[in-house]
């Protein structure tokens, strides 16, 4: 296609806040203009880079719409298609590059102006997309095409881990997809550890596609960098998964805080919990087992009352720690810590995945979550503060996948949890998080405006769209691209680790020849070969 | 040759208008830089409405659409009479009154809309008005394709104070110089595209136009 074929309009009207309004040509038809592709603008001394965020249909006299012309008649529509009767878009310019040497090399930079009256405006071609996004090598991973084009779209992985993310959008929009070929991207380009709560067992082994066809995940391509572990042995051992190893937890490793943040799930009342503090005060670390094991008798009583502790808050308290102490993982002793055990693997640079097997209720997953990251946090903190007064080494960059986001980080607990400070702040201490989530409503806004680069399919409730561009320029615009994405295997991605937003089709995965560019195996062409031979 | 038959052969020649014959049809008799009037040699033989027609001297060509004909006595102060009331045909009342042709005249009014010079083609007005006594000719049909290349002088149209309806005289202009062109369909959609950009705030009257242009 030559460069003048992509020719689609000019720049007849803008605002550096709501971007440009653009004639089509009369050529131009309407209909092909798709919200979210990506087009160019040439200025008279730069290039604009921009998305199309509106297609508009326009009249030059009101009569037009109030009584329309005989339009069977070829000869009238012809004739007004293109003058009286036109396409407009609005454009949201977001990068710009000059015309001279410097700029070229510089690269694109920030939008700061408008295009001059009249520039002429093009569908963005392939070099265009690669200028911005760069060409995939060893740090930018393909994640797949804009929207309607063939370029491949590729995002810097180190830039991408170096701050928290989140993918967002409804159920079965493709969340779960994105989320695995995003942390084989990470597997394969950066230079990260990822800790993986799979709360319904989709990364570890493998996963399922929405018309139930079984797909690899990151253990199958990477069975040297990554570890499952499980907290369902019997589960993991039926599905067929090979598990690195078994997830128990002691009850004098759950601590209060674990508790606090169960408080929702469990419905306990805000004494309850500022009694569990006051029972570990009164028993130490064996408080967990003390409390549940207090009988109802004269001496409780009289503890209770000594502690000014009401009977019906112990009692509820009681409740929720029996909760507990029903989830098969949890065990009065364990061998090893699981924590320790954890970390240990993460040291190695080993990549973690956490399968909770049957046990998909959220508050072992809360649970779980919570006190393994607690306890990596300190020592991540540990290891950096060492590092940093230069005794030892700073410890590998770790990222930590959560589902149900939510219920880690909604406006209620985000403030005491570990999720939230990480969120806030642990990108000093080299860790940062990867949030899934179908209710970004739900989370925190505090929490979302610190996410370094979110990825959502599609959302269409008002509230979630709003929390997902809070903190955006040109979020309107935005809304509307986002609102029009296909239900299936349509992402928008924006925020640091792009220069601009854009709407793309992610990259297939599933198919025997898509394992290819993902697998990192030596013998990964004669794999491909396999799993080929075996689908026939 | 007597004026019925003149005035039906320059409608014939009028319609072939893919000759390259050159055909007079006038000598002006009053001009002014916007329009000028000329008198026809024979009664009734006027160039169609719409036509393109110039006035040639020297070096310059100066065209002029046909936008007004009419035949009056040749003194204002006496009109003709019905004479005809036993006449078995028109021709037999001519020859029968063969005074007709002496008392009577023929005119048509063309609004300047451009001209030529150096074999330049301008589509604004001269800078003179056509001299009195020019001759006036029917352009031919090179001379039409060369003009309606470019479609300024609709705008010059538009602008003038012609006493018929603009858009009656545009469609008329067009209809006659579509003839000409290669590709007559799609000389008609550039003109209507060009009227539509012109009239943009006003859809009536181009939809009035439209409607007696398309084919």
């Amino acid at each position: 296609m030559s460069i003048e074929d992509n020719r689609m309009g000019i720049v007849v009207s803008g605002s550096s806040n709501k971007g440009v309004e653009v004639r089509l040509d009369a050529n131009t038809s309407v209909e092909d203009m798709v919200v979210g592709r990506y087009v160019t603008i040439e200025g008279q001394k730069r290039r604009f880079f921009g998305m199309i965020t509106e297609v508009l249909l326009g009249v030059t006299d009101l009569n037009l719409t109030q009584t329309p012309p005989d339009t069977k008649d070829p000869f009238i529509a012809e004739v007004l298609s293109g003058t009286s009767t036109f396409g407009t878009l609005q454009i949201m310019p977001y990068l710009t590059i000059g015309g001279d040497i410097e700029s070229v090399v510089e690269g694109p930079q920030p939008v700061k102006t408008v295009p001059s009256h009249y520039s002429t405006v093009k569908l963005a071609e392939d070099r265009d997309i690669e200028l911005v996004f760069g060409k995939e090598d060893k740090e930018r991973f393909w994640i797949g095409n804009p929207l309607d084009m063939e370029t491949k779209l590729c995002i810097n992985l180190p830039e991408l881990v170096k701050r928290s993310n989140g993918i967002f959008g409804k159920s079965g929009t493709g969340k779960t997809f994105l989320t695995r070929m995003l942390l084989i991207g990470m597997l394969q380009k950066s230079a990260c550890v990822n800790l993986v709560f799979d709360m319904h067992s989709e990364y570890g082994w493998a996963g399922t596609s929405e018309k139930g066809r079984s797909v690899k995940a990151l253990k199958q391509l990477f069975p040297s960098k990554v570890a499952v572990f499980t907290l369902d042995e019997e589960n993991s051992r039926n599905r067929g998964v090979s598990t690195d190893y078994v997830v128990k937890i002691g009850y004098n490793e759950i601590e209060p805080e674990d508790m606090s943040l169960l408080r929702q799930t469990l419905n306990l009342t805000d004494p309850a919990v500022e009694a569990v503090y006051q029972m570990r005060r009164k028993f130490g670390n064996e408080w967990f087992v003390k409390t549940t094991e207090l009988a109802d008798s004269e001496d409780t009583k009289e503890l209770l009352s000594s502690m000014n502790i009401h009977e019906s808050t112990f009692q509820n308290l009681q409740r929720g720690l029996n909760a507990i102490k029903r989830l098969p993982f949890i065990q009065k002793h364990t061998e090893k810590k699981a924590v320790n055990h954890t970390i240990e693997y993460l040291n190695r640079g080993m990549n973690v995945v956490l399968e909770f097997g049957r046990y998909t209720d959220i508050t072992a997953y809360i649970l779980v979550a919570n006190l393994l990251t607690r306890r990596i946090y300190s020592q991540y903190r540990d290891k950096t503060e060492k590092a940093m007064s230069g005794a030892g080494e700073p410890p590998v960059p770790l990222v930590i996948t959560i589902e149900e986001a939510h219920k880690f980080l909604n406006h209620d607990i985000a403030e005491k949890t570990i999720f939230g400070t990480i969120a806030r702040e642990m990108r000093k201490y080299n860790v940062t998080l990867l949030v899934i989530d179908q209710r970004p409503s739900g989370i925190d806004e505090e929490i979302m405006s610190q996410m370094g680069t979110k990825i959502t399919c599609l959302l269409d409730n008002e509230r979630d769209m709003d929390s997902v561009l809070s903190g955006v320029s040109g979020k309107s615009e935005l809304k509307a691209v986002l609102a029009k994405l296909s239900a299936k295997q349509q992402a928008l991605i924006f925020g640091h680790a792009v220069p601009m937003p854009v709407a793309f089709q992610p990259r297939e995965y599933g198919s025997a020849e898509s394992y290819k560019g993902f697998s990192d195996t030596v013998n990964d062409t004669e794999q491909a070969q396999k799993d080929i031979e075996d689908l026939w | 040759m007597d004026n019925y038959q003149a005035s039906n052969e320059i409608i014939l020649k009028e319609c072939a208008v893919n000759t390259e014959e050159i055909v007079r049809i006038g000598e002006v008799i009053e001009s002014a830089t916007s329009h000028f009037t000329a008198q026809c040699y024979e009664l009734d033989s006027f160039p169609p409405l719409g036509a393109l027609v110039k006035t040639q001297n020297s070096n310059r060509q100066i065209y002029g659409i046909v936008f007004n004909a009419t035949t009056e006595g040749i003194d204002p102060g006496r009109k003709p009479l019905a004479r005809g009331k036993d006449a078995s045909s028109e021709k037999t009342l001519y020859e029968a009154n063969p005074q007709i042709a002496k008392l009577l005249k023929s005119q048509f009014e063309a609004l300047v809309v451009g001209y030529k010079e150096d074999d330049r083609v301008f589509h604004y007005l001269p800078p003179q008005p056509a001299p009195i006594h020019s001759f006036a000719y029917l352009c031919p049909a090179q001379d039409v394709t060369e003009f309606s290349r470019s479609f300024e002088f609709l705008n010059t149209i538009l602008n003038s104070s012609v006493s018929l309806p603009h858009e009656e005289l545009i469609a008329a202009t067009l209809r006659r110089m579509s003839i000409v062109q290669e590709d007559k369909h799609a000389f008609l959609i550039t003109a209507g595209k060009h009227l539509a950009t012109t009239l943009s705030g006003d859809f009536k009257r181009l939809r009035t136009i439209l409607e007696r242009i398309r084919e």
